[in-house]
Protein backbone atom coordinates (compact mmCIF):
# COMPACT_ATOMS: atom_id res chain seq x y z
CA UNK A 1 0.00 0.00 0.00
CA UNK A 2 2.75 2.05 1.05
CA UNK A 3 5.18 2.15 -1.76
CA UNK A 4 2.42 2.74 -4.84
CA UNK A 5 1.43 6.34 -2.80
CA UNK A 6 4.91 6.96 -2.46
CA UNK A 7 4.97 6.75 -6.10
CA UNK A 8 2.17 8.59 -6.90
CA UNK A 9 3.51 11.28 -4.48
CA UNK A 10 7.12 11.18 -6.43
CA UNK A 11 4.88 11.60 -9.88
CA UNK A 12 2.83 14.44 -8.70
CA UNK A 13 5.66 16.33 -7.32
CA UNK A 14 7.88 15.11 -10.55
CA UNK A 15 5.08 16.58 -12.48
CA UNK A 16 4.86 20.11 -10.37
CA UNK A 17 8.67 20.48 -11.12
CA UNK A 18 7.86 19.92 -14.96
CA UNK A 19 5.03 21.71 -15.47
CA UNK A 20 6.49 24.95 -13.62
CA UNK A 21 7.28 28.04 -15.71
CA UNK A 22 10.49 27.95 -17.29
CA UNK A 23 12.04 32.02 -17.48
CA UNK A 24 10.17 32.45 -21.21
CA UNK A 25 7.10 32.32 -19.74
CA UNK A 26 7.36 34.36 -16.75
CA UNK A 27 7.17 37.63 -15.86
CA UNK A 28 7.83 39.11 -12.61
CA UNK A 29 6.46 42.58 -11.81
CA UNK A 30 7.36 43.96 -8.56
CA UNK A 31 4.71 47.30 -8.27
CA UNK A 32 3.94 49.56 -5.58
CA UNK A 33 1.26 48.40 -2.67
CA UNK A 34 -0.90 50.98 -4.33
CA UNK A 35 -1.05 49.22 -7.62
CA UNK A 36 -2.22 45.94 -6.63
CA UNK A 37 -5.72 46.11 -7.55
CA UNK A 38 -4.88 47.72 -10.81
CA UNK A 39 -1.94 45.50 -11.92
CA UNK A 40 -3.56 42.03 -10.87
CA UNK A 41 -6.12 43.02 -13.10
CA UNK A 42 -3.77 44.24 -15.91
CA UNK A 43 -2.17 40.95 -15.22
CA UNK A 44 -4.97 38.29 -15.55
CA UNK A 45 -5.66 40.45 -19.18
CA UNK A 46 -1.97 40.02 -20.21
CA UNK A 47 -2.18 35.99 -19.42
CA UNK A 48 -5.38 35.88 -21.33
CA UNK A 49 -3.74 37.27 -24.20
CA UNK A 50 -0.72 35.72 -24.09
CA UNK A 51 -1.86 31.76 -22.97
CA UNK A 52 1.06 30.02 -21.48
CA UNK A 53 2.48 33.31 -20.08
CA UNK A 54 2.50 33.80 -16.17
CA UNK A 55 2.38 37.15 -14.48
CA UNK A 56 3.93 37.04 -11.12
CA UNK A 57 4.02 39.84 -8.53
CA UNK A 58 5.45 40.91 -5.79
CA UNK A 59 3.95 43.93 -4.43
CA UNK A 60 5.13 45.86 -1.44
CA UNK A 61 6.30 49.31 -0.64
CA UNK A 62 8.51 51.24 -3.53
CA UNK A 63 11.16 52.13 -1.16
CA UNK A 64 11.59 48.08 -0.05
CA UNK A 65 10.99 47.29 -3.44
CA UNK A 66 13.79 49.01 -4.67
CA UNK A 67 16.30 48.01 -2.32
CA UNK A 68 15.27 44.19 -3.28
CA UNK A 69 15.93 44.71 -7.04
CA UNK A 70 19.51 46.66 -5.95
CA UNK A 71 19.58 43.50 -3.63
CA UNK A 72 19.74 40.86 -6.83
CA UNK A 73 16.06 39.92 -6.17
CA UNK A 74 14.67 38.25 -9.58
CA UNK A 75 12.76 40.98 -11.42
CA UNK A 76 11.59 41.95 -15.11
CA UNK A 77 9.52 45.21 -14.57
CA UNK A 78 9.72 47.51 -11.49
CA UNK A 79 6.87 50.00 -11.37
CA UNK A 80 7.56 52.43 -8.64
CA UNK A 81 4.90 54.78 -6.77
CA UNK A 82 7.89 57.44 -6.18
CA UNK A 83 10.29 59.00 -8.53
CA UNK A 84 13.14 58.51 -6.06
CA UNK A 85 12.90 54.93 -5.98
CA UNK A 86 12.72 54.39 -9.18
CA UNK A 87 16.22 57.00 -9.60
CA UNK A 88 17.63 54.79 -7.21
CA UNK A 89 17.68 51.57 -9.26
CA UNK A 90 18.30 53.46 -12.45
CA UNK A 91 21.42 55.10 -10.56
CA UNK A 92 22.05 51.55 -9.90
CA UNK A 93 22.33 51.35 -13.50
CA UNK A 94 19.30 48.62 -12.91
CA UNK A 95 17.05 49.68 -16.06
CA UNK A 96 17.13 48.20 -18.80
CA UNK A 97 15.31 51.30 -20.89
CA UNK A 98 14.58 54.69 -19.69
CA UNK A 99 11.75 54.92 -17.00
CA UNK A 100 8.82 56.19 -18.14
CA UNK A 101 5.40 57.68 -16.47
CA UNK A 102 2.22 55.80 -16.75
CA UNK A 103 0.17 56.87 -14.27
CA UNK A 104 -0.64 59.63 -11.61
CA UNK A 105 -1.84 59.87 -7.95
CA UNK A 106 -3.00 61.99 -5.25
CA UNK A 107 -3.71 62.08 -1.09
CA UNK A 108 -7.32 62.21 -0.52
CA UNK A 109 -8.45 62.00 3.01
CA UNK A 110 -10.36 58.48 3.99
CA UNK A 111 -12.74 57.99 7.21
CA UNK A 112 -14.81 55.08 8.43
CA UNK A 113 -18.22 55.09 6.72
CA UNK A 114 -20.77 57.49 7.98
CA UNK A 115 -17.61 59.66 8.94
CA UNK A 116 -18.29 59.38 12.75
CA UNK A 117 -16.10 62.60 13.62
CA UNK A 118 -17.46 64.73 10.89
CA UNK A 119 -14.50 65.24 9.60
CA UNK A 120 -14.64 67.82 6.18
CA UNK A 121 -11.18 68.67 5.17
CA UNK A 122 -7.05 68.85 6.15
CA UNK A 123 -8.21 71.20 9.27
CA UNK A 124 -9.95 68.11 11.24
CA UNK A 125 -6.13 66.73 11.29
CA UNK A 126 -5.06 69.07 14.00
CA UNK A 127 -7.78 68.40 16.59
CA UNK A 128 -6.65 66.05 19.12
CA UNK A 129 -9.52 64.79 20.10
CA UNK A 130 -9.79 63.06 16.32
CA UNK A 131 -7.84 59.46 15.91
CA UNK A 132 -5.47 60.41 12.67
CA UNK A 133 -3.42 57.94 11.06
CA UNK A 134 -0.67 58.97 8.39
CA UNK A 135 2.12 57.54 5.90
CA UNK A 136 5.78 58.39 7.80
CA UNK A 137 7.19 60.63 6.36
CA UNK A 138 9.91 58.48 4.54
CA UNK A 139 7.46 56.91 2.86
CA UNK A 140 5.78 58.53 -0.36
CA UNK A 141 2.85 58.74 0.61
CA UNK A 142 3.54 60.25 4.33
CA UNK A 143 6.20 63.23 2.26
CA UNK A 144 3.18 63.63 0.19
CA UNK A 145 1.26 64.62 3.06
CA UNK A 146 3.63 66.60 4.36
CA UNK A 147 3.50 68.94 1.21
CA UNK A 148 -0.75 69.16 1.66
CA UNK A 149 -0.36 70.18 5.13
CA UNK A 150 2.62 72.71 4.60
CA UNK A 151 0.08 74.29 1.95
CA UNK A 152 -2.77 73.89 4.28
CA UNK A 153 -0.88 75.52 7.15
CA UNK A 154 -2.39 72.85 9.19
CA UNK A 155 -0.18 70.73 12.53
CA UNK A 156 -1.57 67.46 11.96
CA UNK A 157 -2.09 65.66 15.31
CA UNK A 158 -1.75 61.90 14.23
CA UNK A 159 -2.05 58.94 16.51
CA UNK A 160 -0.50 56.93 14.67
CA UNK A 161 2.12 56.92 11.50
CA UNK A 162 2.59 53.80 9.48
CA UNK A 163 5.19 52.29 7.18
CA UNK A 164 2.94 51.83 4.47
CA UNK A 165 -0.47 53.37 2.86
CA UNK A 166 -1.90 49.91 3.26
CA UNK A 167 -1.29 49.77 6.98
CA UNK A 168 -3.09 52.97 6.86
CA UNK A 169 -6.28 52.37 5.09
CA UNK A 170 -6.53 49.44 7.40
CA UNK A 171 -6.66 51.29 10.50
CA UNK A 172 -9.94 52.91 8.99
CA UNK A 173 -11.29 50.05 7.67
CA UNK A 174 -11.55 49.05 11.13
CA UNK A 175 -12.55 52.41 12.51
CA UNK A 176 -10.14 52.73 14.65
CA UNK A 177 -9.14 56.04 13.56
CA UNK A 178 -10.95 59.04 12.38
CA UNK A 179 -9.23 60.00 9.45
CA UNK A 180 -6.12 59.45 7.64
CA UNK A 181 -4.48 60.22 3.95
CA UNK A 182 -4.04 57.74 1.51
CA UNK A 183 -4.37 57.67 -1.85
CA UNK A 184 -7.14 58.40 -4.12
CA UNK A 185 -7.22 54.46 -5.35
CA UNK A 186 -7.04 53.10 -1.99
CA UNK A 187 -10.24 54.91 -0.75
CA UNK A 188 -11.32 53.88 -4.40
CA UNK A 189 -10.35 49.89 -3.49
CA UNK A 190 -11.97 50.21 -0.30
CA UNK A 191 -15.51 51.89 -1.40
CA UNK A 192 -18.16 50.71 0.90
CA UNK A 193 -15.92 50.53 3.97
CA UNK A 194 -14.45 54.01 3.47
CA UNK A 195 -15.92 57.12 2.53
CA UNK A 196 -13.04 59.73 0.57
CA UNK A 197 -13.09 63.15 0.71
CA UNK A 198 -11.48 65.44 -1.53
CA UNK A 199 -9.45 69.05 -0.57
CA UNK A 200 -8.30 72.02 -2.61
CA UNK A 201 -3.92 71.08 -1.41
CA UNK A 202 -4.98 67.69 -3.28
CA UNK A 203 -2.89 69.04 -6.21
CA UNK A 204 0.31 69.52 -4.30
CA UNK A 205 0.08 65.52 -3.56
CA UNK A 206 0.25 64.39 -6.73
CA UNK A 207 3.15 62.11 -7.35
CA UNK A 208 4.13 60.15 -10.55
CA UNK A 209 4.28 56.74 -10.86
CA UNK A 210 7.45 55.47 -14.05
CA UNK A 211 7.70 52.08 -14.80
CA UNK A 212 10.86 50.13 -16.57
CA UNK A 213 12.04 46.80 -17.66
CA UNK A 214 14.96 45.49 -15.45
CA UNK A 215 18.17 45.16 -16.90
CA UNK A 216 18.77 41.91 -14.99
CA UNK A 217 15.23 40.77 -16.02
CA UNK A 218 15.49 36.76 -17.19
CA UNK A 219 12.34 37.25 -19.59
CA UNK A 220 13.40 41.02 -21.30
CA UNK A 221 10.74 40.31 -24.03
CA UNK A 222 8.29 39.42 -21.75
CA UNK A 223 9.02 42.50 -19.24
CA UNK A 224 8.84 44.69 -22.57
CA UNK A 225 5.94 43.46 -23.63
CA UNK A 226 4.18 43.84 -19.74
CA UNK A 227 5.20 47.62 -19.55
CA UNK A 228 3.63 48.34 -23.50
CA UNK A 229 0.55 46.44 -22.03
CA UNK A 230 0.30 48.61 -18.79
CA UNK A 231 0.76 52.05 -21.44
CA UNK A 232 -1.68 50.62 -23.77
CA UNK A 233 -5.46 51.85 -24.08
CA UNK A 234 -6.58 48.96 -22.47
CA UNK A 235 -4.13 49.48 -19.74
CA UNK A 236 -4.52 53.01 -19.35
CA UNK A 237 -8.47 52.47 -19.20
CA UNK A 238 -8.17 50.17 -16.03
CA UNK A 239 -5.73 52.28 -14.26
CA UNK A 240 -8.39 54.99 -14.86
CA UNK A 241 -10.76 52.80 -13.14
CA UNK A 242 -8.56 52.12 -10.08
CA UNK A 243 -8.41 55.80 -9.76
CA UNK A 244 -5.29 56.86 -11.00
CA UNK A 245 -4.74 60.14 -13.25
CA UNK A 246 -3.64 59.78 -16.63
CA UNK A 247 -0.03 60.85 -17.19
CA UNK B 1 22.10 16.58 42.17
CA UNK B 2 24.48 18.18 39.38
CA UNK B 3 27.45 17.50 40.75
CA UNK B 4 27.16 13.71 41.39
CA UNK B 5 25.85 12.91 37.64
CA UNK B 6 28.74 10.85 35.29
CA UNK B 7 29.94 12.56 32.19
CA UNK B 8 30.99 10.49 29.54
CA UNK B 9 34.26 11.44 28.41
CA UNK B 10 35.86 10.54 25.05
CA UNK B 11 35.67 12.41 21.52
CA UNK B 12 31.99 13.99 20.42
CA UNK B 13 30.81 11.85 17.67
CA UNK B 14 30.92 13.43 14.29
CA UNK B 15 27.43 12.85 13.30
CA UNK B 16 26.26 15.36 16.38
CA UNK B 17 29.08 17.99 16.58
CA UNK B 18 29.00 18.74 12.89
CA UNK B 19 25.56 19.90 12.95
CA UNK B 20 26.44 21.21 15.78
CA UNK B 21 28.45 23.72 14.22
CA UNK B 22 26.73 24.46 11.51
CA UNK B 23 23.95 25.41 13.63
CA UNK B 24 26.09 27.34 16.10
CA UNK B 25 27.23 29.35 13.03
CA UNK B 26 23.79 29.98 11.11
CA UNK B 27 22.38 31.55 13.65
CA UNK B 28 26.26 33.44 14.71
CA UNK B 29 26.96 34.36 11.45
CA UNK B 30 23.97 36.60 10.70
CA UNK B 31 24.57 38.65 13.94
CA UNK B 32 28.38 38.94 13.10
CA UNK B 33 27.57 40.40 9.57
CA UNK B 34 25.38 43.25 11.51
CA UNK B 35 28.76 44.35 13.64
CA UNK B 36 30.43 44.28 10.53
CA UNK B 37 28.47 46.42 8.55
CA UNK B 38 27.63 49.07 11.40
CA UNK B 39 28.95 52.26 10.99
CA UNK B 40 31.37 52.38 13.90
CA UNK B 41 32.78 55.91 13.44
CA UNK B 42 29.61 57.67 13.72
CA UNK B 43 27.94 55.02 15.84
CA UNK B 44 28.11 57.26 19.16
CA UNK B 45 26.81 60.31 17.97
CA UNK B 46 23.86 58.32 16.48
CA UNK B 47 23.51 56.35 19.81
CA UNK B 48 23.16 59.15 21.88
CA UNK B 49 20.60 61.34 19.48
CA UNK B 50 17.41 61.99 21.46
CA UNK B 51 15.17 59.05 18.96
CA UNK B 52 18.02 56.24 19.95
CA UNK B 53 17.21 57.14 23.66
CA UNK B 54 13.42 57.45 23.41
CA UNK B 55 12.93 54.36 21.44
CA UNK B 56 15.06 52.27 23.51
CA UNK B 57 13.45 53.53 27.31
CA UNK B 58 9.86 52.77 25.96
CA UNK B 59 11.34 49.42 24.52
CA UNK B 60 12.64 48.47 28.03
CA UNK B 61 9.63 49.97 30.01
CA UNK B 62 7.13 48.42 28.25
CA UNK B 63 8.81 45.24 27.81
CA UNK B 64 8.98 45.09 31.53
CA UNK B 65 5.44 45.99 32.42
CA UNK B 66 4.55 43.15 29.70
CA UNK B 67 6.72 40.85 31.50
CA UNK B 68 5.15 41.78 34.73
CA UNK B 69 1.55 41.59 32.99
CA UNK B 70 2.76 37.85 32.00
CA UNK B 71 3.88 36.74 35.64
CA UNK B 72 0.75 38.23 37.18
CA UNK B 73 -1.54 36.23 34.78
CA UNK B 74 0.79 33.62 33.65
CA UNK B 75 1.74 31.65 36.98
CA UNK B 76 -1.23 31.00 38.33
CA UNK B 77 -2.44 29.97 34.70
CA UNK B 78 0.35 27.30 34.63
CA UNK B 79 -0.28 26.52 38.19
CA UNK B 80 -3.60 25.52 36.89
CA UNK B 81 -2.58 23.58 33.56
CA UNK B 82 -0.59 21.27 35.67
CA UNK B 83 -2.22 20.79 38.82
CA UNK B 84 -6.13 22.53 38.81
CA UNK B 85 -8.13 19.61 38.44
CA UNK B 86 -10.43 21.18 34.98
CA UNK B 87 -12.10 19.10 32.09
CA UNK B 88 -9.91 19.86 28.58
CA UNK B 89 -6.67 20.44 30.12
CA UNK B 90 -5.14 19.42 26.86
CA UNK B 91 -7.41 21.08 25.30
CA UNK B 92 -6.32 24.26 27.22
CA UNK B 93 -2.61 23.11 27.09
CA UNK B 94 -2.60 23.55 23.20
CA UNK B 95 -4.76 26.87 23.22
CA UNK B 96 -2.32 28.79 25.52
CA UNK B 97 0.02 28.26 22.90
CA UNK B 98 -1.83 29.20 19.96
CA UNK B 99 0.05 32.64 20.31
CA UNK B 100 3.11 31.06 19.59
CA UNK B 101 2.40 29.97 15.76
CA UNK B 102 -0.15 32.60 14.96
CA UNK B 103 1.91 35.50 12.80
CA UNK B 104 2.45 38.39 15.31
CA UNK B 105 0.86 40.55 12.87
CA UNK B 106 -2.33 38.43 13.06
CA UNK B 107 -2.30 38.49 16.68
CA UNK B 108 -2.34 42.54 16.51
CA UNK B 109 -5.39 42.51 14.37
CA UNK B 110 -7.14 39.68 17.06
CA UNK B 111 -6.69 42.27 19.44
CA UNK B 112 -7.99 45.24 17.47
CA UNK B 113 -11.26 42.97 16.98
CA UNK B 114 -11.69 42.61 21.02
CA UNK B 115 -10.33 45.46 22.17
CA UNK B 116 -10.28 47.72 19.74
CA UNK B 117 -12.66 51.14 19.24
CA UNK B 118 -15.16 49.31 17.79
CA UNK B 119 -13.82 45.52 19.11
CA UNK B 120 -16.10 43.14 21.51
CA UNK B 121 -14.83 44.56 24.41
CA UNK B 122 -13.24 48.11 23.17
CA UNK B 123 -16.51 49.58 22.07
CA UNK B 124 -17.76 49.33 25.72
CA UNK B 125 -14.58 50.32 27.71
CA UNK B 126 -14.80 53.50 24.89
CA UNK B 127 -18.54 54.30 25.75
CA UNK B 128 -18.68 53.49 29.61
CA UNK B 129 -15.06 54.91 30.33
CA UNK B 130 -13.59 56.95 27.62
CA UNK B 131 -10.66 54.28 27.40
CA UNK B 132 -9.40 53.67 23.89
CA UNK B 133 -6.50 51.00 23.93
CA UNK B 134 -4.73 51.21 20.30
CA UNK B 135 -2.48 53.98 19.94
CA UNK B 136 -0.88 54.06 23.40
CA UNK B 137 1.55 52.85 25.63
CA UNK B 138 -0.95 50.62 27.09
CA UNK B 139 -1.76 49.25 23.82
CA UNK B 140 2.02 48.13 23.06
CA UNK B 141 2.16 46.40 26.55
CA UNK B 142 -0.74 44.10 25.97
CA UNK B 143 0.44 43.36 22.60
CA UNK B 144 3.61 42.32 23.49
CA UNK B 145 2.04 40.74 26.83
CA UNK B 146 -0.15 38.53 24.16
CA UNK B 147 2.89 37.27 22.16
CA UNK B 148 5.32 36.60 25.37
CA UNK B 149 3.00 35.07 27.92
CA UNK B 150 3.11 31.56 26.36
CA UNK B 151 6.94 31.76 26.48
CA UNK B 152 6.42 32.20 30.41
CA UNK B 153 3.71 29.66 30.71
CA UNK B 154 5.23 26.61 29.01
CA UNK B 155 8.24 26.86 30.91
CA UNK B 156 6.33 27.26 34.30
CA UNK B 157 3.77 24.68 33.99
CA UNK B 158 7.16 22.35 32.72
CA UNK B 159 8.94 23.33 36.14
CA UNK B 160 5.74 22.38 37.77
CA UNK B 161 5.03 19.81 36.16
CA UNK B 162 8.72 18.68 36.84
CA UNK B 163 8.08 19.25 40.71
CA UNK B 164 7.11 16.30 43.22
CA UNK B 165 3.30 16.85 44.41
CA UNK B 166 4.33 15.11 47.62
CA UNK B 167 5.74 18.30 49.10
CA UNK B 168 2.48 20.00 48.56
CA UNK B 169 0.51 17.09 50.06
CA UNK B 170 3.24 16.69 52.84
CA UNK B 171 2.44 20.61 53.49
CA UNK B 172 -1.13 19.72 53.41
CA UNK B 173 -1.50 17.02 55.63
CA UNK B 174 0.12 19.81 57.78
CA UNK B 175 -2.91 22.05 57.83
CA UNK B 176 -1.18 24.37 55.19
CA UNK B 177 -3.92 25.56 52.62
CA UNK B 178 -3.29 25.45 49.22
CA UNK B 179 -2.73 28.71 48.73
CA UNK B 180 0.11 28.73 51.41
CA UNK B 181 1.32 25.75 50.01
CA UNK B 182 2.31 27.17 46.36
CA UNK B 183 3.31 30.31 48.19
CA UNK B 184 5.27 28.67 50.45
CA UNK B 185 6.42 25.27 49.05
CA UNK B 186 5.84 25.02 45.47
CA UNK B 187 6.67 28.67 44.10
CA UNK B 188 10.09 28.49 45.76
CA UNK B 189 10.68 24.92 44.60
CA UNK B 190 9.84 26.28 41.01
CA UNK B 191 11.90 29.46 41.12
CA UNK B 192 14.56 28.58 38.49
CA UNK B 193 12.08 27.32 36.25
CA UNK B 194 9.91 31.16 36.79
CA UNK B 195 12.86 32.65 36.20
CA UNK B 196 13.97 31.43 33.12
CA UNK B 197 10.15 31.85 31.64
CA UNK B 198 10.42 35.33 32.73
CA UNK B 199 13.45 36.12 31.15
CA UNK B 200 12.23 34.10 27.72
CA UNK B 201 9.19 36.32 27.99
CA UNK B 202 11.30 39.79 28.67
CA UNK B 203 13.31 38.59 25.62
CA UNK B 204 10.23 37.75 23.24
CA UNK B 205 8.60 41.13 24.70
CA UNK B 206 11.66 42.84 23.56
CA UNK B 207 11.76 42.36 20.00
CA UNK B 208 8.31 42.32 19.18
CA UNK B 209 7.07 43.76 16.14
CA UNK B 210 4.22 42.61 14.60
CA UNK B 211 1.09 42.54 17.04
CA UNK B 212 2.84 45.97 18.44
CA UNK B 213 2.71 48.20 14.99
CA UNK B 214 -0.71 46.59 13.73
CA UNK B 215 -2.26 47.32 17.38
CA UNK B 216 -0.55 49.90 18.61
CA UNK B 217 0.57 52.16 15.81
CA UNK B 218 3.68 53.49 15.30
CA UNK B 219 4.39 56.58 17.42
CA UNK B 220 7.21 58.65 18.47
CA UNK B 221 7.68 58.82 22.09
CA UNK B 222 4.23 56.78 22.66
CA UNK B 223 4.02 53.57 20.60
CA UNK B 224 7.68 53.67 18.57
CA UNK B 225 9.82 50.79 20.59
CA UNK B 226 13.17 49.69 18.92
CA UNK B 227 11.71 47.15 16.50
CA UNK B 228 9.54 49.83 15.01
CA UNK B 229 12.01 52.08 15.05
CA UNK B 230 14.20 50.09 12.61
CA UNK B 231 11.49 49.13 10.71
CA UNK B 232 11.17 52.58 9.84
CA UNK B 233 14.40 53.34 9.58
CA UNK B 234 15.51 50.70 7.23
CA UNK B 235 12.77 52.50 4.37
CA UNK B 236 15.63 55.49 4.62
CA UNK B 237 18.76 54.76 6.05
CA UNK B 238 20.16 51.55 6.58
CA UNK B 239 23.44 52.72 8.71
CA UNK B 240 20.75 53.72 11.45
CA UNK B 241 18.59 50.89 11.39
CA UNK B 242 22.16 48.94 11.82
CA UNK B 243 22.70 51.17 14.74
CA UNK B 244 19.58 50.91 16.42
CA UNK B 245 19.69 46.83 15.59
CA UNK B 246 23.26 46.35 17.55
CA UNK B 247 21.75 48.76 20.74
CA UNK B 248 19.12 46.12 20.95
CA UNK B 249 21.23 43.34 20.47
CA UNK B 250 23.59 44.55 23.38
CA UNK B 251 21.07 45.61 25.67
CA UNK B 252 19.26 42.30 25.44
CA UNK B 253 22.61 40.08 25.39
CA UNK B 254 23.51 42.25 28.37
CA UNK B 255 20.34 42.07 30.47
CA UNK B 256 20.34 37.69 29.64
CA UNK B 257 23.79 37.11 30.55
CA UNK B 258 23.52 39.33 33.31
CA UNK B 259 20.15 37.24 34.75
CA UNK B 260 21.66 34.29 33.70
CA UNK B 261 25.03 34.58 36.18
CA UNK B 262 22.64 35.91 39.02
CA UNK B 263 19.97 33.80 38.65
CA UNK B 264 19.70 30.70 36.05
CA UNK B 265 22.60 28.46 37.40
CA UNK B 266 22.85 26.39 33.82
CA UNK B 267 25.35 23.48 33.78
CA UNK B 268 28.44 24.78 32.75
Amino acid sequence: MRAPALVALLVVLAGCGASGTTAEDRITVFAAASLTEAFTRLGEDFEAANPGVDVMFNFGGSSALARQIGQGAPADVFASAAAANMAQVVDAGGTAAEPVTFARNRLAIAVPAGNPAGITGLAGFADDAAKIALCAQEVPCGAAAKRAFEAAGVVARPDTVEQDVKAVLTKVRLGEVDAALVYRTDVASAAGEVEGIGFPEADRTVNDYPIAPLAKARNAAGARAFVAHVRSDRGRAVLAGAGFDAP
Amino acid sequence: MRSTRRRTRGRLPVALALPAVVGLAFLLVPLVGLLIRAPWRTLPSRLFSASVGEALRLSLVCASLATVVCLVLGVPLAWLLARGDVPGRGVLRALVTVPLVLPPVVGGVALLFVLGRRGLVGQHLDAWFGVSLPFTTAGVVLAEAFVAMPFLVISVEGALRAADPRYEEAAATLGASRWLAFRRVTLPSILPGVVAGTVLCWARALGEFGATITFAGNFPGETTTMPLAVYLALETDPDAAIVLSVVLLMVSVGVLAALRDRWVSGPS
